[in-house]
């Protein structure tokens, strides 16, 4: 059932390898057809029945099928007619550069078409009809490079997507009234349904996705704008399939809602209006395809309102008017793209007497007109003729559909004869060799059109599909029994008159087709008007919204959070009712007041030495709060940290100028506001917060299982290197790339060379002694720092960032060359070899088939273990990184 | 002592988010450093204080011995300083090279036809 999307992958790809062979393909729709046919078989005897695989059972969505007679009908029609078309676009797109793209999409499409038409779950069938409106839009743009083509697939993407969006509404409506996602369980529950609260909803959305899908007034006009479409597709997707879907979906939903006069009301008014005004239209055309596509509305108006008069002998009447359908227009689509191919235009006034250059083609053509026009012996008048008798049995308005759907089908007789006929008549007057065209172009409308004459002059072959059809479509137990001829009835007068006004119009066809009233606005216009006002509106919006400086954004952003996340603390009420708790000493006093000095500073500092100074001071003040409440490892982190921020910021800093004020004073004031509001709050919030008992759980957990399972008394850095090794390998990983951002934007600048030394050493011999001497005297202690790390404060990071430090002192003193001597590996190699090691030492663990990083010790006394290993490639890793920015800032010109 | 440190924190944030609304690409990044210590206080405050030991078991303890520091807050916010270094190294030299390409260090000019 859903091969036709594996063979969607495979077309892609065996096309672009044998693009001569690509008729194959066609095979395997022949084989699903013949399998759906003996499905049928089996449906006619044994009802319907249901295939259920789940999908996603937590959100009720699971792929069923029922296999019953209407789905299989419809499955049937696509996978016949689809296989014809796939033989005949082999031909018809031969050496097409992009054929393998468009063999994916009409695959895709088949299969998405047969999951609506066998889905009994209500968001499944949302989900493949949604398909098929995203893979008709790929098939519509084929030709992507026109204009037209791509404006056609937007104009019916939007529309059809629309109108599957209201179906995915009525489907929750559905579920929420029924209470199952169901569609034969609903019928079930019909009462429920029919009585619930939004059974006028339901209908609306319904319907809104049946009318946009079968394009019915006033929803009719991107069908003959999908003329767009390579013929193939045309013929498969806008006479056959696709469009088709819209009045499987009233025929589906006619067992559940059928009978009631919102329903019948809706349904049958579109439908015969878009009945009337598609074949209206239909003879005012001189493209043969749009001449097609208008009568395809036709007829589709002429379903739609046999399914909402909805009697038994309607829905009989619709559903072989949709096989007699399918079976002529496909065969005139195929023909009108075949004269296409051959005579290179489409205009009915510039082609004539191709029939003795294409008769095989002639042939299908005439046929099919025949049947389109309705005459006996063909499909097409059993179908008519079933729709007059339907109409003729009932009461009310039925006498003026039946007047509206006479005069339709004149118009239509006239459009098919237009269609299938006028380009083999007359005299040829062409000077352009025009011959048969091959095989594989000729062989698919013939034998469509031969099917509507072997049907039509045995209907009753047909009796049987069609009587599980329709009892699927009705809800109840139906008999079909066609036959060829009924007596000398009113209908057949019917028809004969009919046919009599088809012959007489095909004689003045021209004045009908140039004398007639064109409407000059339609309900494209509307739709035209609403898509250009919303264009129009969101343009006036979005630079209303999108045109402000980036940090106007961030003050609407802090501004808003400060007034939401004060209005919380307010209304929480908790401030000030759970007391500080820890006690205030002299000496956290003057840190704190060092602190908030610092930032006043760094804030109105006028230069930007006095902002970085300020900015250290601040650091150096958080890193002694850090060392006051018992973080030993996050002071020295903090305190080295500190100092080489400050570095680099004096590395770059010396590049700019002064820090005057450059915004105007009101609005420094203003921001000053919203700054002030939003350290009111943070302020706030951390009272709050820090005041509020919180359960330890976590801090237990660690403090008990440090020592025992991570073997390290230094209960952070087990956390860093054992319990959250992985964090810290991303966390490592992005310093990484902060110091390959670095280097890469400096050399960038630098066009890659090298550059001189633009940061002149000290000179000074004290300092140089002392660097020389303290060098090697901090990397000891840098090595030592890591080697304690587990047991006693320290660790990778801050071990890294001092001996960091140790090379920047040395190249201070000595200059960035000698520092890189010193170092005697690249800055690069260090960061490499760090992650290397990290990543390796969560290798062991994986090989033991533990989770990667999972910590493994040596037996014995000796701390041997990987996140020993781990912590050594952070300390590399950080150590790479802090040189790699300050060699390459002290490197840059 | 929580009030004392919800006072320092609101006014880091304060300053830096004044800092991050000016226009000079330096004191956007100042502005940076300032709120990312603000953020390192805030965690850590919020994580509970403890004038007491570090989360360090005693040589020859089998296991901490309460009142200690919560090690949690502490992990997180040893790897933020070192993060925060890597981000404040990386916006600084964006800054520079922006300024230097653009010629100013007003972002309001830069991009600006001159």
């Amino acid at each position: 059932m859903l091969s036709p999307f594996v063979v969607a992958i495979l077309a892609a790809w065996l096309v672009s390898r044998f693009p001569h062979r690509a008729g194959i393909l066609a095979a395997w729709p022949a084989l699903l057809a013949v399998l759906l046919g003996n499905e049928m078989w089996r449906a006619v005897s044994l009802g319907g029945r249901l295939v259920e695989l789940p999908w996603a059972p937590s959100l009720g969505l699971s792929l069923s099928f029922n296999l019953d007679g209407l789905g299989l009908l419809f499955a049937i029609l696509i996978t016949g007619i689809g296989a014809l078309i796939v033989l005949y676009a082999s031909r018809y797109l031969e050496g097409h550069p992009q054929a393998g793209r468009f063999y994916a999409s009409l695959f895709a499409f088949m299969g998405a078409m047969l999951g609506v038409v066998l889905s009994d779950n209500v968001l499944t069938l949302f989900v493949f009809w949604e398909l098929t409106g995203f893979t008709s839009f790929l098939l519509i743009g084929f030709e992507h490079e026109r204009a037209a083509a791509r404006a056609a697939a937007i104009q019916a993407l939007i529309v059809t997507g629309a109108g599957g969006l209201a179906l995915l509404g009525a489907g929750v409506l559905l579920i929420d009234v029924s209470g199952t996602a169901s569609l034969s369980a609903m019928v079930a529950a019909k009462g429920s349904i029919v009585t619930g609260p939004f059974y006028g909803a339901i209908v609306g959305l319904i319907l809104l996705a049946a009318f946009t899908k079968s394009a019915q007034v006033p929803f009719h006009f991107w069908l003959p704008n999908a003329m767009e479409a390579p013929t193939p597709v045309s013929a498969y997707l806008h006479s056959a399939t696709m469009v088709k879907a819209g009045v499987y979906l009233i025929a589906r939903m006619t067992p559940l809602m059928g009978s009631t006069p919102e329903w019948t009301t809706a349904v049958t008014v579109a439908g015969a209006a878009t009945m009337v005004v598609g074949a209206y239209r239909s003879v005012q055309e001189t493209d043969l395809k749009r001449i097609l596509a208008y009568s395809t509305l036709s007829a589709l108006g002429v379903m739609t309102m046999l399914l909402g008069v909805g009697t038994r002998e309607a829905i009989i009447a619709a559903l072989v008017y949709l096989v007699a359908h399918a079976g002529y227009k496909g065969a005139l689509f195929l023909v009108a793209g075949a004269i296409d191919h051959e005579a290179g235009t489409r205009d009915i006034s510039a082609l004539a007497g191709l029939r003795r250059a294409m008769p095989i083609t002639a042939l299908a053509g005439g046929a099919a007109a025949l049947s389109m026009a309705g005459v006996p012996l063909t499909f097409g008048f059993v179908g008519k003729d079933g729709a007059y008798e339907a109409l003729l049995h009932g009461t009310d308005w039925f006498p003026w559909l039946l007047a509206l759907m006479v005069l339709a089908s004149i118009l239509l007789g006239l459009a098919g004869l237009i269609a299938g006929v006028l380009p083999f008549r007359g005299d040829v007057a062409r000077a352009k060799e025009v011959h048969e065209p091959a095989w594989a172009l000729w062989i698919p409308p013939l034998v469509l059109a031969m099917c509507g004459l072997l049907a039509g002059l045995v209907p009753s072959i047909l009796n049987g599909p069609l009587s599980s059809a329709a009892t699927a479509t009705a809800g109840v137990s139906v008999d079909v029994s066609l036959s060829l001829w009924h007596g000398l009835t009113l209908t057949f007068l019917l028809s004969l008159l009919t046919l009599a006004a088809v012959a007489f119009a095909s004689m003045v066809h021209e004045s009908v087709r140039t004398r007639t009233w064109k409407p000059r606005y339609g309900t494209e216009d509307l739709y035209e008007g609403a898509l250009s006002g919303l264009n129009a509106l969101s343009g006036a919006i979005a630079p209303a919204l999108h045109s402000a400086p980036l940090r106007t954004y961030v003050m609407v952003i802090v501004a808003m959070s400060a007034v939401l996340g004060g209005a919380a603390l307010v209304a929480e009420g908790s401030l000030g009712s759970a007391l500080p708790h820890t006690n205030i000493t002299p000496h956290d006093v003057l840190i704190v007041f060092v602190i908030i000095g610092g930032a006043i500073a760094a804030t109105f500092a006028r230069s930007t030495m006095s902002a970085v100074l300020s900015l250290g001071t601040v650091g150096y003040g958080v890193a002694m709060i850090f060392l006051s409440f018992g973080a030993p490892d996050l002071a020295m982190t903090q305190f080295s940290v500190e100092t080489l921020t400050v570095l680099i910021y004096v590395l770059v800093f010396r590049h700019f100028r002064g820090l005057g004020p450059l915004s105007p004073g009101l609005v420094r004031v203003r921001d000053g506001l919203v700054a002030l509001g939003s350290g009111l709050v943070i302020g706030g919030l951390l009272l709050s917060v820090a005041t509020t008992e919180t359960a330890p759980r976590l801090k237990e957990y660690f403090a008990e299982f440090g020592p025992t399972l991570g073997h390290g008394r230094n209960i952070v850095n087990v956390i860093l290197v054992d319990f959250r090794a992985f964090d810290t390998l991303g966390e490592i990983t992005v310093l990484a790339t902060a110091a390959l951002g670095v280097r890469g934007l400096l050399r960038f600048a630098t066009d890659g060379r090298r550059g001189h030394e633009s940061v002149r050493p000290v000179a000074s011999p004290i300092f140089r002694t002392a660097a020389r001497l303290l060098m090697p005297l901090i990397l000891v202690f840098a090595v030592f720092l890591l080697l304690r790390g587990h047991n006693q404060p320290g660790g990778g990071f801050v071990g890294g960032l001092v001996a960091a430090a140790a090379f920047a002192l040395y190249a201070i003193a000595f200059g960035v060359q000698r520092a890189r001597q010193a170092l005697l590996v690249r800055p690069l190699t260090l960061l490499g070899a760090g992650l290397s090691i990290a990543l390796l030492s969560g290798v062991p663990a994986v090989l033991r088939g533990q989770p990667f990083l999972t910590a493994l010790w040596a037996p014995g006394s000796l701390p041997l273990g990987t996140p020993a290993a781990f912590d050594v490639g952070v300390f590399l890793v950080v150590a790479g990184v802090v040189l790699m920015m300050i060699f390459s800032l002290a490197e840059e010109s | 002592m929580e009030g004392l440190l919800a006072l320092a924190s609101g006014v880091l944030y304060a300053a830096g988010t004044y800092l991050m609304l000016r226009r000079r690409l330096a004191q956007l990044i100042v502005g940076l450093g300032l709120l990312s210590n603000g953020t390192n206080l805030l965690i850590f405050t919020a994580g509970g204080l403890t004038r007491a030991r570090p989360p360090v078991v005693a040589a020859g303890a089998a296991a901490l011995e309460p009142p200690y520091a919560d090690p949690v807050p502490q992990a997180l916010v040893l790897t933020a300083i070192v993060i925060g270094f890597g981000l404040t190294a990386f916006s600084l030299v964006l800054a520079h090279r922006v300024h230097a390409t653009a010629g100013t260090d007003d972002v309001d000019d830069v991009g600006r036809e001159r």
